[in-house]
């Protein structure tokens, strides 16, 4: 098994010795990992949930693994990324810490925010993942602030935010991509349309039949809109908008249509209390991004069935030992609630 | 030491930290305008450029969160904007995000952001272009709050502020202005939560912030003339509030009147009064007592902000009151300025 593996930093890269030609089946398995090792925290998150150790909210991603997976594989270290209160995908696309986000939803001093955040406020700064905020909107223009810190100091980052439909029914969001724009900023807006702002569904928030992307286009943004379903075409979305944005063409901004399964808020299916119907769960379901990706991995020629279970089997073992490392974790001291209200460090000029 | 006015002071303190650090930036709507926010942002565009120096969209709540993000990455941004009400709509990213990032992440960041807000009364401003929420951004955790009312001060507590690793609400009332005063050169900085004595005296302790120390430094005077020795703590620091110059100076006078210029109701003065009642109830010869803005939006006519605001007098007569001395001729002694609704005939519109 190791074989397949290096482990490389906190993120898992296939070491697969292919021929060019099959370097488009490379970047399938990194994919079909990427979306499994979410989808694989996040069920056992749920599955774990009833246990009440996990104390705080938590919004998951089920359902949502493709953008993430994509943008992991597209984005490098350096640039910097945001996200909101449904963040944990994103997080561990980015090459967030798994041992410490699972610490911070457990509450642990070994947790990303040592416990002030938990599941809404996950940061990890070694890999420049620089926040997520529970207020919906909230980091939208924190990304942009971001962003123009890149151009003030020249460097060659990307600033990328990640967004709901509900965030784009913000004022601050009109006024962050207004600014991004004026300012040609390096920014990428990545959009994940899942129709539901907790139990509201677009129709009662957004006239029918508006394009999210063509209103953002009409600002004057360059756009693109991409089906979460299809992973491959998704990430060539994702490349060529990455690419421009780091050109120096100013913001770009990219909406992806999704669905979560789970409820808005919580370990539970909650297709019963009336907001959605169970039909269109199924469609959805049935357009799941990891089990279309794995069923054509393990249907074509060169049969990599053993390659996806490998990755299963190294993913579930990391999983289990992130728990592990949560549960056996440390609680803060209750003295340290009332730490680090205010910075102390001198700023040096 | 030169003589400036408090604008000029602000203009020198951005000045100084620009020129001495290449991450301060400082944006707002007007700041490169012709009239360069009262004259606080005069040529800064012109000596540090427009990538440092920049007009910005109307947007108070992005822009916000824009100067949290680019600190971030290291930048420390100058926000100002014209009236503290304009900002109310960024309370989002104040609150939400400023204030608590550092906490809520555990540590290991910071937002070394200063938001600049102007204050004030009369002028017909009215009821939101007028407002002092200080005891607003006080009651939030992770942010500091700073009112100046010497020139001099105004220079040292914003170089403070500009290199203080926190989000920073700095309030400038804009009848200091045009105040003249001693603005030491260079790099002058006063600490941030430090109050300081503007007048010793051994009768009643009394607190005041920003433009109301002026009203009670004339009616200190007068009060001098009626045999009533002040002293004067200006707070200069709303939060980290200075306890210690408070608590000593009402233990030595026995008795305490707060100043404030917000409205009365959950005020800073409130807070004050209440905490040194419960630490020094012992030492209070008469009940402690406040002053604030009434509990109703400042109006606007000429006629309907005459008797409105507080002024010597009224910090007067409620002194002798405390003091359980005759107060019958201070309004006739110390008689409200005319007009009353400006600090000097040289303050015309529009603002």
């Amino acid at each position: 098994m190791d074989r397949f593996f290096q482990r490389s930093g906190l993120q898992w890269r296939l070491l697969l010795v292919y021929p060019i030609s099959t370097m488009t089946m490379v970047n399938s398995l990194n994919l079909f990992l990427q979306m499994y090792r979410i989808r694989a925290v996040e069920e056992e998150i749920a599955h774990r949930y009833p246990q009440g150790k996990m104390r705080c909210p938590v919004h998951l991603s089920i359902g949502q693994e493709s953008i993430p997976a994509v943008f992991a594989e597209t984005i490098s270290k350096r640039d910097f990324a945001v996200s909101t209160h449904r963040g944990h995908a994103h997080y561990l696309a980015k090459g967030g810490s798994l041992n410490a986000m699972i610490a911070e939803i457990y509450g642990k001093v070994t947790g990303c925010a040592k416990g002030k955040g938990g599941s809404m406020h996950l940061i990890d700064l070694n890999v420049n993942f620089m926040g997520t905020s529970a207020i919906v909107g909230n980091s939208i223009p924190v990304g942009v602030g971001l962003a123009l810190s890149a151009q003030l100091k020249g460097t060659d980052q990307i600033s990328c935010i990640f967004l709901g439909d509900g965030a784009i029914e913000e004022g601050v969001f009109y006024e962050s991509v207004n600014f991004a724009a004026v300012r040609k900023l390096p920014v990428l807006f990545i959009c994940e349309n899942n129709l539901y702002s907790v139990y509201s569904p677009l129709s009662v928030r957004q006239p029918q039949g508006r394009s999210i992307a063509k209103m953002v286009e009409a600002m004057g943004v360059e756009i693109a809109t991409g089906s979460g379903s299809d992973v491959l075409a998704s990430q060539q979305l994702m490349q060529q908008a990455v690419n421009k944005v780091r050109e120096g063409s100013g913001p770009y901004f990219l909406e992806f249509s999704t669905y979560r399964w789970r409820e808005h808020c919580g370990h539970s299916f909650d297709n019963d209390i009336g907001y959605r119907t169970q039909e269109e769960f199924l469609e959805w379901q049935a357009k799941d991004p990891l089990l279309l990706l794995e069923s054509s991995l393990s249907q074509s020629t060169s049969n990599l069935r053993q390659q996806l279970d490998s990755i299963k089997a190294v993913v579930n073992l990391e999983v289990q030992a992130a728990f592990k490392f949560a549960e056996t974790s440390e609680f803060p001291l209750q003295s340290e609630a009332y730490q680090d209200v205010y910075a102390t460090q001198e700023l040096s000029a | 030491m030169t003589q400036k006015n408090f604008a000029a002071a602000i203009n020198e303190a951005l000045h100084e930290a620009m020129q001495q650090d290449t991450s301060v930036i400082c944006y707002g709507l007007g700041v490169t305008d012709p009239k360069a926010v009262f004259g606080t942002t005069s040529n800064l565009e012109q000596r540090f450029g427009s990538e440092r120096v920049f007009d910005m969209p109307t947007s108070e709540n992005a822009m916000t969160g824009v100067a949290i993000g680019a600190a971030l990455n290291g930048i420390k941004s100058v926000m100002t904007h014209q009236r503290l009400d304009f900002f109310l709509l960024a309370m989002d990213q104040l609150i939400n995000g400023a204030a608590k990032w550092h906490y809520m992440f555990g540590g290991q960041n910071s937002i070394p952001i200063t938001i600049r807000l102007i204050i004030g009364r009369g002028w017909g401003q009215g009821p939101t272009h007028s407002q002092n929420l200080q005891a607003w951004f006080a009651h939030i955790p992770g942010l500091k709050v700073i009112m100046p009312t010497t020139p001099g001060d105004a220079k040292g507590l914003l170089l403070s502020s500009i290199f203080d690793p926190n989000p920073v609400v700095f309030l400038e009332h804009r009848w200091l202005h045009n105040t003249v005063g001693d603005v030491p050169e260079g790099d002058f900085r006063i600490d941030i939560g430090k109050a300081r004595k503007a007048r010793t005296g051994t009768d009643i302790t009394i607190v005041t912030m920003s433009y109301m120390t002026i009203e009670v430094l004339h009616a200190a005077e007068y009060l001098e003339t009626r045999g009533v020795s002040c002293e004067i703590i200006d707070l200069r620091t709303i939060k980290p509030l200075d306890w210690e110059t408070v608590m000593a100076s009402v233990t030595k006078t026995g008795q305490l009147l707060v100043l404030d210029s917000g409205f009365t109701t959950g005020s800073v003065a409130g807070e004050i009064v209440a905490r040194v009642a419960m630490e020094k109830f012992n030492v209070f010869k008469s009940a402690p007592a406040r002053l604030a803005m009434p509990d109703v939006p400042e109006p606007t006519s000429y006629a309907l902000t005459k008797g409105f605001y507080i002024r010597a007098s009224d910090i007067a007569v409620k002194v002798l009151n405390m003091m359980g001395k005759n107060n019958s001729t201070v309004k006739i002694d110390l008689p409200e300025p005319m007009p009353h609704d400006v600090p000097g005939e040289w303050f015309k519109g529009p603002f």
